[in-house]
Order: structure tokens, then sequence, then C-alpha cells
């Protein structure tokens, strides 16, 4: 009878214990910028990658990167998974659709604000609360600010992974390939110093291990 | 080390130093260092006989306990077999023996009707044939009359005769032709009376093979009643062979609730989420496992409400009408579970359609989707299955039954086993400790073989002094 009373107490406290989330977060941000526009569809690509690695309760938000990214009008389609499997597909099929949608109509900006839409990514991350966090960054990594915007902030990422996607070579990279590899170790340095881990992955073959 | 051999300048002579300080002091203490070494070896050697003892009665309670278990298993596994003897018997007495007054009529008008035909079957003599008359006249003639008038005698004589035969030859015909057809008429009375004879026969005989079933049963059941060591070892070894085989069963019946399982699982996200843990565990895997363990519960509730197994005395002992009561609700159950579970294998495979279109879709190829004429049969298929799962687990309990009652006696067998291994370890041991104290004693000497020797020397030339002494003296 005491045998019986310890497992039923060790069954009851091992149902009470915490839920520990499991779930994941991820923010996806498209340079619409100048020539990058025409890499459009290789950024639909991973996005449906994306989504058919995601799952019940996990968030996803795909959002460009303009002239002003920090701002909740450039996200295009975000979405918090349902925990029903027959739910999760249909929302899947309308996020792939308004995907599509976005890449056929979207328009070129002049300026590139990559800070503004990760630190948008962040606030998003955050609030969403997920336990894994990853930021997805499809963009050659060249920042072009307009005059008057200030970029020069402290990020805290703490938990966060930051990819960087099909991070493209410019024409003067090619002249002078140092600038290339001083933008990456910029976008490194930045991100590592605030916290969070830094990847870059331009073979867009291999994305098994994305998330 | 050093300070050791620096008490001389020397150190060759302060080692030799140290040696005779050491020597003489366990020289000096021999007699008792040598009495704490043995008693040391004699006291663990007693502890350890003292619990090897300990295990061994242990060995000896559970043995018997196990040998009690054994027979009263045996006696009601033996009861049970007796009692469904005696049910078949009553059966068929029943079922043949009640119809014996019809039998027996059936019997006895069969035999009168074969009685009476065989009456009227008799062979009838013919009539004497009239002509003989007619001779005595012809013979009483007197021969001098009447010579002339004889010729037409004889004539009319031999009409007669030939009358008269012809007669009775029809007569005769027709005689037999009747008592042929009696015959034939009995014949079937005949293979009637054989058919019956042959029923009775095998009904007898089965009674009396299931008589001497029960004679063989008897005598098993007399010899477990009285404890015998064959009775013992007879169920022993059949508990082995009924514990291996019921486990094979079990991991069979564990194979299927295994699919049972991964055919609910999934589509029960879809009622109680996919994401939400208890204990560590998704809900929709416990919910799943849930329903297959209730369906379990309920297939041995049947199986009690049948008096097919007899795990739970209380269902086995409850009034017919309630335990047919129990019959039906738990079948009702079952049968719903078994709903559930084809609904639910049906919703698996839309949902498998469902994520294998999305996939298609995301992966950018609409086309690949299946979408076959023949998908029907898979679909069927899985909800066959699920529909049947459940009435399948139903028989769980057989083997279920007998591996719980013979676990008991393998846990048994295995305790004593382990048991009897610890005993003899034990004793070994506390065996092993006494002659290591002796041992101890001995190479406690090896550096004191001088000393030794010269006491031993010391000691004979005292003996001899004596022993000289004791010669003079008398």
């Amino acid at each position: 009878m005491k045998l019986f009373s310890l497992f039923l107490s060790c069954v009851l406290l091992v149902s009470c214990a915490p839920s520990v989330s499991h779930n994941s977060g991820v923010y996806m941000l498209i340079d619409t910028s100048g020539t990058y526009r025409e890499e459009m569809t290789k950024a639909e690509q991973i996005i449906r990658y994306s989504l058919s690695r995601l799952d019940a309760t996990d968030s996803f938000a795909v959002a460009r990167i303009d002239t002003g990214s920090f701002s909740e009008k450039d996200i295009v389609a975000k979405i918090t998974f349902d925990d029903r499997p027959s739910t999760i597909n249909r929302q899947k099929r309308n996020f792939s659709e308004q995907i599509s949608a976005f890449v056929r109509d979207a328009n070129s900006s002049p300026y590139t604000d990559i800070t503004g839409g990760l630190l948008q990514a962040v606030e998003y991350l955050n609030e969403k609360g997920p336990a894994a966090k990853t930021v997805l960054i499809f963009s050659d990594l060249k920042e072009d600010l307009q005059d008057g915007y200030i970029r020069d902030i402290e990020f805290d990422l703490d938990g966060f992974n930051i990819i960087a996607l099909n991070v493209t070579k410019l024409r003067s990279d090619n002249v002078d390939p140092r600038e290339y590899l001083a933008r990456l170790e910029d976008w490194r340095t930045k991100v590592e110093k605030s916290g969070g881990h830094w990847q870059v992955i331009n073979d867009l073959d291999g994305l098994e291990g994305l998330l | 080390m050093t300070f050791l051999l620096s008490i001389t300048p020397s150190p060759v002579l302060s080692a030799l130093l140290w040696i005779v300080l050491v020597v003489t002091a366990l020289f000096f203490a021999r007699p008792t260092a040598h009495k704490l070494i043995l008693e040391t070896g004699r006291s663990l050697h007693k502890i350890f006989r003292i619990a090897s003892l300990s295990v061994a009665n242990a060995q000896t309670t559970l043995a018997e306990r196990n040998r009690e278990v054994l027979l009263a298993a045996g006696r009601e596994a033996k009861e049970r077999i007796v009692e469904r003897e005696f049910h078949r018997i009553n059966e068929t007495v029943r079922k043949d023996l009640a119809n014996y007054s019809t039998l027996h009529r059936n019997l006895s008008e069969s035999i009168n009707r074969i009685e009476t035909d065989h009456q009227e079957a008799v062979d009838v003599p013919p009539d004497p044939p009239g002509w003989v008359k007619a001779v005595e006249a012809v013979a009483a003639i007197d021969s001098k009359d009447s010579r002339v008038g004889i010729g037409g005698v004889l004539g009319d004589i031999h009409k007669s005769l030939v009358k008269a035969h012809k007669e009775a030859m029809v007569a005769y015909h027709e005689a037999s032709g009747k008592r042929h057809a009696l015959l034939r008429k009995m014949r079937p009375e005949w293979r009637e009376i054989q058919q019956t004879l042959d029923k009775v026969g095998k009904n007898v005989d089965s009674l009396l093979g299931r008589s001497a079933t029960i004679d063989r049963h008897m005598q098993e059941y007399e010899d477990i009643v009285k404890g015998e060591d064959r009775a013992v070892s007879i169920l022993s070894s059949s508990s082995l062979v009924f514990f291996f085989v019921s486990a094979l069963v079990l991991v069979v019946a564990v194979g299927g609730a295994t699919i049972n399982f991964s055919l609910i699982a999934r589509p029960m996200a879809e009622m109680v989420g996919g994401t939400s843990l208890v204990g560590g565990f998704k809900t929709a895997d416990i919910a799943a496992l849930v329903i297959i363990l209730v369906e379990i519960s309920m297939g041995l509730f049947l199986m009690e409400s049948l008096r097919i197994t007899r795990l739970f005395p209380v269902i086995g002992a409850l009034p017919d009408k309630t335990r047919v009561r129990m019959i039906w609700i738990t079948f009702t159950m079952l049968f719903l579970l078994a709903s559930v579970e084809a609904g639910l294998a049906f919703m698996r495979e839309v949902l498998l359609h469902d994520e294998l279109a999305t996939s298609a879709l995301l992966r950018g190829d609409g086309s690949a989707v299946i979408n076959s004429d023949y998908m029907w049969i898979t679909t069927a298929a899985q909800m066959g299955m699920g529909f049947i799962l459940p009435f399948a687990l139903t028989f769980v309990a057989i083997p279920l039954e007998t591996f719980v009652h013979s676990l008991r006696t393998i846990v048994g067998l295995v305790i004593i086993g382990i048991l009897r291994l610890t005993s003899l370890f034990l004793r070994l041991l506390g065996s092993g400790f006494r002659y290591l104290s002796v041992l101890v004693a001995q190479l406690y000497d090896l550096p004191l073989f001088i000393p030794l020797w010269w006491a031993a020397r010391d000691h004979g030339e005292s003996r001899a002094d004596n022993t000289k002494f004791q010669k003079v003296t008398p």
C-alpha cells in the first residue's frame, strides 16, 4: 500500500511539473533594395522550406527590408501555428499563398535598413517568447540608410540565432573582396557582441540544418 | 624511510637493527597476535555461517511457500478441468440419454413390427393335391369289373393332377412373393435399429472415454492433494512452459497494441492538440494509450464475465443476471471504442493526405499528390484494423492470466535460486575467512623463523630433560 502511494505521488508530481516550451520562432528579413529584388524567388524557396520545417505553436514572420524597416508595416506575413495538424496545414498553405503574392508584386526600395529590420525581428520574437529564436537575413548585408535615420543602437541578442542567407557579392566586392569580408566580419562582430550566434549560409542547396 | 635508515651511521646496520627490533617485538607479541588473528577468523566464520543458515532457512521457507502456491494453482486448475469434464458428461447425458424413453419405445416398436412381419412370413405348406383321393378310388376298383373304364379314369386323374399342380404352383408363388415383400419391409427396421444402437454405442463410448479422462485427472488431483514430489515436479515444469508461451503471446499482443497506438496517436492530436504535454509526454500520445488500455481493461472484464478467465473472483461470483448485463455493457463499450478507433484511423488517412498535399505545395510540386483510385483500399484496411484490433486485444486476457499465475512460481523459483547461491557463497566466505586466518597466522611466523627455531630447540631440550627426569623419578 505504501509502495502504491509512493508510486501515485511520483506520477502526480511528474504530471504536475511545469511544461517546458519547445516551440521556435523564426523571423525572416528579405532585402528588396536595388538589384537584390531579383533574388526574391530564392527567398520564396527558403520560406517554403522553413514552413515545411515548422510545426505546432511555432511562430513565423516574413518582413521586407526597405528604407525604414523598424515598423510593423514591413511585416509581409506572420503566423503562429495552431496545435491541430489539419489547421497547421491550412495555415501553411495560406501563408505560402501570401508569400507568392508578395514575391510577385514586391517593389524595389531605394534604401536598405537592415538594422531596423533586425530590431523589429528582436521585438517580435521577444513578444512571442519561443524557446528558440532565429532571424534569417536574406540580404547582401550592405546597409544603406537614408539621411536622418539613426541605427547606432545596442542590441540584446542573447538566445538569438542570426543566419545570413545568400549573401551575394556586389560588383565592388569583386573589385575589392576585402569589402565583402569586412562586411561579413562587421555583422558577425555586431551580433556576437550583442550575445547572439552568427552563421552564414550561401549554398541554398544545403538548407538541411537551417531549422 | 631515510630517517629509519639514519639511526646509525651505516644504513645496513640501521636496517639490521630495525629488523632485530621488529622481529623481537613480533616474537613477544606472537601469542596475542595469533589469538587475535585466529579469533577474528573464527568470528567471521561463525558470522557468515549464521548468515548462510539464515539465508538457507529463508530459502527453505520460500521453497515451501512456492510449493504450496504451485500445488494450490495445480489443484485449482485440476478442479476446473474435472468440473469441465463433468459438465461435458452432464451435457451428453442430458442431450442423448434424456431421450432414452423415446429411444426405447422406438426400439420396441421396431422389434414388434419385425416380429409381426416375421409371423406373417412363416412358410405355409401347400394343400395336398386333390388327386390322392382319386388314386385311392382307382385302387379300390375290382380289376375284373372295371378294366374297361380305367383308361378314362386315369386320363381324368392326369388332368386333375396337372390342374392341381398348376394351382399349387400359383399359390406357392403368391405366398413366396408376400413373404419376400414382408422381408423387404423388415430391412429398414433392422437398419434403424442398427443405427440407433450405433448411436447409443458412440454415446456410451464417449462417456467411457470421459470417465477415463476424469479418472486420470482425479488421480493427478489426488497426487497434488497429497503433495507428492512427482506432482510438484510436473506442475513446476508446466508452469515454466506456460510462462514462456504466455510471454511470447503477450509480446505479440504488445506488437498489436503498438500498431493500434500508431493508428490513433496522430489523429488524436486533432482532438486534444499536438503540443500540450503531461509529465513530459504528449497529451495526444497519452490519450491514445489510455484508449488502448481502456480497451484492454474492457476485454479483461468481458473475459471475466464470460468466465473464460478468473483474474477477478468478484466478477465470476456475480449472479448470472448481473454477469450477463456486465457482458453486454463491456461488449457495448468495446464496440463503441472500436468504432471510435475506426473513425480515428480514417481521420489519420485524411490528415496524411492533407499533409502530403501541403508538403507537395511547399516543395512547389503540386502534381506530386497521389490521387490513386485504389487509395480507398488502404483507408479501408486502416479502418478495419482500427475496428478489429480492440476485439483482438480482448483475448490478451487469456495469456495474461496464465502469465500472472505462472509468474508467481517463476519469481519464486528465481528467488530460491538466488538465495541458494547466496547461502553457498556466504558459507564459502565463512570457511575462506577461517582458513585465511590460519594462513595469516602462519605468515606471521614466517619472519620469526630464527627466534621460533631457537625457542623450539630450547623447548625440545627442556622436554628431553623432563623426560629424563620423569624416567629417573619412578
